[in-house]
C-alpha cells in the first residue's frame, strides 16, 4: 500500500515511519534469526524465502518449521498456525471500525501488513476511528508508514539470514534459536495464571502424546489445554484470569 | 548441502500465508457486522499459548522420539534459562541471546 502516492506523500506516513524506527533493530535481529533458523532446521532456500515473503508472521513461521520438517499433515500445520495467530483475530475486531469505509482489497492489504507492533502503535496514536475524509486519509497514511518500516526491517535481514545460514554448519545447532524465540513469545503471552496453566497442560500433553502419528500430539495438546482452561475459568478465582 | 524444495511444502507455505491474511483481517473481511459466539471468544484467551507450548515443549524435551533420558542435553538447560531471562528482563531478544549463550558452549564444547 506504500506504493500509492496519496498515501506515502502524506505527512502522517513519515510520522508513522518515524515512530517505528527505534524498534527496527529489534525487528531486524528477529528477522535475521528467523531466516537462519528456517534454513538450519532443514528448509530449502526457496522454501525459506517463500516463508519470509508470503507468510510474514514470525511466530507462526517458527512454530510451523518443526511440523513441516517432521512431515506433519497440512491441516495440522495450518491449524497450529491459526491458533498461534489468534491474537490477530482480537486485533482485527478492534481495527474493524477504522477499516470498513475502504473497499475490501484495500482492507485486506492493510490487514495483512499490520503486525503486532503496528497495531499497538496505531491504536494508541488514534484511539478513535477517523470520521472525516481528511482524518481517514491521515490514519491510513500513518498506518502504512508504520508498517512500511516493519516490513522492510523484517524482509531485508530475513533474506540476509537465509543467505548467511548456508555458510554456517548445521552441526552448530543454530536452529535452536528459533525454539528460544518461541519460548520468549510464549512467556510474553502467558501473562495470566490461567494462561500459564494452559501452557503447562499443552506442553505436558504434547510431550506425553509425542508418539502419536501425524503430529496429532499438537492437536491433543491444544484441545486439552483449552478444555481444562474453560473448566477452571468458571471455578477458579477471578484473579486467575487477570495479568499478575 | 541445501535441502530440496518440494511442492507440498510450498503449498503449505501458501496456506500459511492465507492463514496470516485470514487472522489479521478476520473481522473486516465481510461487510456484514458479526461477532463470534461466547465460547470462541473464551478460546481466544487460551489457544495461542497452548499452540506455542505444544510446539515448543517437544523441541526442548524430546530426543529421538522419546522423552529425554539423559541430563546431558544442551536444550534442557538453554530452554529454561531463556524462559527465566524473559521473566527477568521481559525481552524476547534477551531470551534468544542468553539461551544461545547457554546452548552453544554445551552443544559445541561438550557435544551435548
Amino acid at each position: 500500500m506504500f506504493f500509492l502516492p496519496s498515501i506515502h506523500r502524506h505527512a502522517a506516513f513519515r510520522e508513522g515511519a518515524r515512530e517505528m524506527v527505534p524498534l527496527a533493530t529489534g525487528i531486524a535481529a528477529w528477522g535475521l534469526m528467523t531466516g537462519v533458523a528456517m534454513v538450519k532446521s532443514g528448509m530449502s532456500v526457496i522454501e525459506a524465502l517463500a516463508m519470509t515473503f508470503l507468510v510474514y508472521a514470525g511466530s507462526s513461521q517458527l512454530a510451523s518449521i518443526p511440523l513441516i520438517v517432521s512431515g506433519a499433515p497440512a491441516w495440522v500445520i495450518l491449524a497450529t498456525g491459526f491458533c498461534v495467530n489468534l491474537r490477530f483475530v482480537v486485533f482485527s475486531l478492534h481495527l474493524r471500525p477504522y477499516m470498513m469505509y475502504m473497499p475490501r482489497w484495500r482492507r485486506l492489504a492493510h490487514g495483512y501488513l499490520t503486525a503486532d507492533l503496528t497495531y499497538a502503535m496505531f491504536t494508541r496514536r488514534y484511539p478513535r476511528p477517523g470520521e472525516t475524509v481528511a482524518e481517514r486519509a491521515e490514519q491510513e497514511a500513518y498506518l502504512a508508514g508504520n508498517y512500511f518500516v516493519t516490513w522492510t526491517s523484517w524482509m531485508l535481514p530475513g533474506v540476509a539470514g537465509i543467505a548467511l545460514a548456508n555458510l554456517i554448519p548445521a552441526s552448530w545447532g543454530l536452529g535452536f534459536a528459533g525454539v528460544l524465540c518461541l519460548v520468549g513469545i510464549l512467556c510474553s503471552l502467558a501473562n495470566t495464571p490461567l494462561r500459564q496453566l494452559s501452557a503447562l497442560v499443552a506442553g505436558a500433553a504434547a510431550v506425553a502424546a509425542y508418539a502419536l502419528p501425524l503430529k496429532l500430539n499438537i492437536v491433543i495438546a491444544i484441545s486439552l489445554a483449552v478444555l481444562v482452561s474453560f473448566w477452571l475459568e468458571k471455578r477458579a478465582p477471578v484473579a486467575w484470569r487477570q495479568p499478575a | 548441502m541445501s535441502a530440496k524444495t518440494d511442492l507440498w511444502t510450498l503449498a503449505v507455505i501458501l496456506g500459511l500465508a492465507g492463514v496470516t491474511v485470514l487472522t489479521r483481517c478476520f473481522f473486516f473481511i465481510l461487510d456484514k457486522d458479526w461477532t463470534l459466539p461466547h465460547w470462541a471468544h473464551r478460546a481466544l484467551q487460551y489457544a495461542p499459548v497452548a499452540a506455542l507450548a505444544g510446539v515448543v515443549a517437544p523441541e526442548v524435551l524430546v530426543a529421538g522420539g522419546h522423552f529425554i533420558s539423559t541430563w546431558q542435553d544442551a536444550r534442557i538447560f538453554a530452554g529454561p534459562a531463556g524462559a527465566l531471562v524473559y521473566f527477568w528482563r521481559r525481552s524476547v531478544l534477551m531470551t534468544i541471546a542468553v539461551g544461545m549463550a547457554v546452548y552453544l558452549p554445551l552443544h559445541l564444547g561438550l557435544g551435548w
